[in-house]
């Protein structure tokens, strides 16, 4: 549906991206992930034939976006990170507007306004000035406003940026149930939502891609070390951390100060650690033969995928 | 077309909608008004329209910039502008919608002010010849104006600098013929050649120190000036096209 070859994007003598190039097939809902001023906006808006590349080919629905590019946003639905809105116009008056530059007849424009209104749950606000809605309705409006015409493509841009947290929610609930119809490509640099939201994650660093993948694969596979939780009783803790330094495959031990795992250790009583160890090593094996070994309680041992914070971290400053 | 039409239409809309285009208009009926009041009330004065067309093409170097202040400066704060050139919209269509709404508007505000034709016919004996041609003349300058104006919101998102590199303009091809008196030879030529069509002069007491000039003037004798009708029509599209340049500027930035 959508695919970038060789994307570079220049502006002036400043490069903002450099040599990216992914697919995003049918049905998938991607999401765009990278701190702010990485690419994104810019990979959006030149996907949406806003801005031209300096060099590479990207085609949407099969149309090339320079060339064919009127044919090419027919296909598109794009939510703009400022939401872009007319303050005084009423919801419907917009969405029509919207429609009829779209080249959209004023039957499927009235047939299509109902029903996306109702998909967005703005039933009640379809008469209202837009200048009056809270920021929350507004995005659905925007939203509304991108699927309006059916398109093969859907691109937002920071879809949650700047709503309340309820309103996050019910956003994000929306959107993934706009994957079942669409593609998507969403861009965000806020990382639960991405996970919560989308099965195949691209991190874009300083105009370059440095990740493509699942978010859960992203953490064992890029970060190169596993991390485990123990608990674990009738041992001193300055004990215990010396002797599980002793198994080579360690890198690091520590006591775990999350709140809930305090609170569930000292109601259990035992010691809560996370343990850092290289993959591919057995460590959890070794570890818990050791806790045995010693004649120790082994209360728990549960492997703990990494943040995608964390990952993100790593993945943008090792470039 | 098609597309030219819908957003000529809703810019149309949005201009009555709001209470800016009742609040122009008024201005535009009151001080032209005053104009064609202080230009026939003398005991012998000619049943013309110049006082009101020499208070039109003044008003209109604040006006058309203000009608035009938000067009795209509007567009481009709000975000819209983004919204609508990656719809299947192409640059040109946006740009002569837009102007086209704001010419209409303008014409709309002239065919209100008709009624001092009609006051000429019921209490004077107007030659018809000047009078039509000064509406049509007026016209022109509108659209050159208009240009210039749109011209001038497409610059920044901020409307009030829409407005004021707008009257800027217009102010100095108002204001161009104190200059060009002031230096000779071709340099004069030119400079007097692109004198728009209001200027200021001391003698015109009929319609207060303002005065039609330049490419106006032979429309409100009532002689049909090819040249001066060429002169505006390339105005307006000088200024579209660079409307439009700057729109798709964002391209080679």
């Amino acid at each position: 549906m959508i695919r970038v070859e060789h994307f570079y994007k220049n502006y002036g003598p400043y490069p903002a991206v450099i040599d990216v190039s992914f697919e995003v097939l049918k049905g998938e809902i991607v999401g765009f992930l990278g701190p702010n001023g990485a690419g994104k906006t810019t990979t959006m808006r030149t996907i949406t034939g806003y801005l031209p590349p300096t060099s590479g080919n990207i085609t949407v629905s099969g149309y090339d976006s320079v060339k064919y590019s009127l044919e090419a946003r027919r296909h598109i639905g794009y939510l703009p990170e400022t939401v872009p809105l007319y303050l005084d116009m009423t919801v419907t008056d917009y969405l029509s507007f919207m429609g009829k530059i779209r080249g959209m007849n004023s039957k499927w424009i009235n047939e299509r306004i109902n029903k996306v209104i109702d998909h967005v749950r703005l039933g009640d606000y379809r008469n209202t000035h837009i200048g009056k809605l809270s920021k929350g309705y507004r995005q659905r409006t925007g939203i509304a406003q991108a699927i309006l015409h059916e398109p093969d493509v859907l691109i937002m841009d920071e879809p949650t940026i700047g709503i309340d947290p309820i309103q996050v929610v019910e956003t994000r609930q929306l959107i993934s149930e706009l994957g079942e119809a669409h593609t998507l490509l969403i861009s965000s640099h806020i990382l639960p939502e991405v996970s919560a939201i989308c099965p195949r994650v691209l991190v874009i660093s300083d105009g370059r891609i440095v990740a493509d993948d699942k978010p859960t694969n992203l953490s064992s596979r890029l970060s190169g070390t596993e991390r485990i939780e123990l608990g674990v009783s009738g041992v001193d803790i300055k004990d215990l951390i010396s002797k599980i330094r002793t198994i080579e495959s360690v890198i690091d031990v520590r006591t775990d100060t999350r709140a809930e795992q305090t609170d569930n250790a000292k109601k259990n009583n035992y010691i809560p650690i996370v343990v850092d160890s290289k993959t591919n090593e057995n460590s959890p094996e070794k570890i818990a033969k050791l806790i045995v070994d010693s004649g120790w309680g082994l209360k728990n041992l549960t492997p703990l995928p990494m943040t995608l914070e964390e990952i993100f971290l790593q993945l943008t400053q090792e470039k | 077309m098609k597309n030219i039409y819908i957003i000529l239409s809703k810019e149309i809309k949005t201009y009555f909608a709001s209470p800016m285009a009742y609040i122009v208009a008024a201005a535009y009926l009151a001080i032209t008004g005053f104009f064609f009041v202080a230009s026939v009330s003398d005991a012998f004065s000619e049943a013309t329209i110049r006082g009101y067309l020499a208070g039109a093409t003044f008003f209109m170097i604040f006006m058309s910039p203000a009608i035009t202040m938000r067009l795209i400066a509007e567009e481009q704060k709000l975000g819209t502008l983004e919204l609508l050139l990656t719809s299947p919209v192409k640059e040109a269509e946006v740009v002569i919608g837009k102007f086209l709404a704001s010419l209409i508007t303008v014409c709309i505000m002239i065919f209100f002010s008709l009624y001092f034709v009609i006051l000429l016919y019921l209490f004077g004996d107007p030659d018809s010849g000047p009078l039509f041609n000064g509406i049509f003349g007026l016209i022109l300058y509108s659209s050159a104006t208009l240009a210039i104006g749109l011209f001038a919101s497409s610059l920044s998102p901020n409307q009030i600098v829409g407005l004021v590199v707008g009257s800027g303009i217009l102010t100095s091809l108002t204001i161009i013929d104190f200059i060009s008196t002031r230096v000779s030879g071709i340099g004069s030529e030119i400079l007097s050649f692109l004198q728009l069509g209001a200027s200021f002069s001391v003698f015109d007491l009929g319609s207060l120190g303002v005065a039609e000039s330049g490419h106006f003037a032979d429309f409100s004798r009532g002689i049909f000036s090819l040249i001066d009708i060429i002169f505006y029509l390339s105005v307006t599209i000088v200024f579209l096209l660079l409307t439009i340049l700057i729109l798709e500027s964002r391209r080679w930035r």
